[in-house]
């Protein structure tokens, strides 16, 4: 299991294909669960331009990783990674890569889906957007 | 008792820092150590944290801890 969060663009596709070969090599694995988050151009009804996401050095890492234990307990899982990034993301930039890898796709891909719901809950990360104007606004949960 | 304190996202800017210190014998809950710092009413929807972890309004706090207000999360 490896959770990172991080300032710098990442590539989650060679992200992936690294853990991947390594994951395939055991033979044990059946399934790889994706999801990767990126930035829209809009939201609200707005434009938007970039974010800067904020978080709490610590505890997100705390909680991520509990979220992934948590995913542990419920499905067979081989192995789980999350890369999150913080500080300014441009429009088309990932954010986040949530990756399962399990013998069957059943774990693979509600393990995935659950991480992800949990983080979107639990996870310290605050979005503020810069709209088309230059202006800013913090986005609302659930957006 | 001394208390570290930390504001997060639209908190921290309403309030206007990002971190402060309680030097207090008379807080003994999270709420307590909100009116302290923020000097204005609690937020709807604000969130707390003692030592990293979710606590309720009522949780107590001690010496040494780190309390963080923040409001509701939107990662991901």
């Amino acid at each position: 299991m490896e959770i990172r969060v991080q300032e710098g663009v990442f590539d989650p596709w060679k992200e992936l294909a690294v853990w991947q070969d390594r994951i395939a090599m055991s033979g044990k694995c059946g399934a790889t669960g994706v999801f990767v988050g990126t930035l829209r151009d809009f939201n609200d009804g707005q434009v938007v331009k970039g974010l800067t996401l904020e978080h709490y050095p610590g505890m997100t890492e705390k909680h991520l990783e509990k979220v992934c234990e948590d995913a542990g307990t419920r499905w067979q899982l081989l192995d789980t990674l999350v890369i999150h990034r913080h500080g300014p993301i441009h429009t088309g930039d990932p954010i986040v890569l949530v990756a399962t890898w399990a013998a069957h796709r059943r774990d693979a891909l509600e393990a995935c889906r659950y991480i992800i719901d949990e983080l979107k809950t639990r996870a310290p990360f605050w979005k503020k957007e810069t709209l088309a104007d230059n202006g800013m606004r913090w986005v609302d949960p659930g957006s | 008792m001394s208390i570290t304190v930390k504001f997060f996202a639209s908190i921290r800017e309403k309030i206007g820092k990002a971190e402060d210190i309680v030097e207090s014998d008379k807080v003994s809950q999270v709420s307590e150590v909100w009116s302290l710092c923020a000097a204005q009413p609690k937020p709807a929807n604000l969130l707390a944290a003692v030592n990293q972890e979710y606590v309720t309004w009522e949780h107590p706090v001690r010496d040494g801890d780190e309390v963080a207000f923040f409001p509701p999360v939107t990662g991901g």
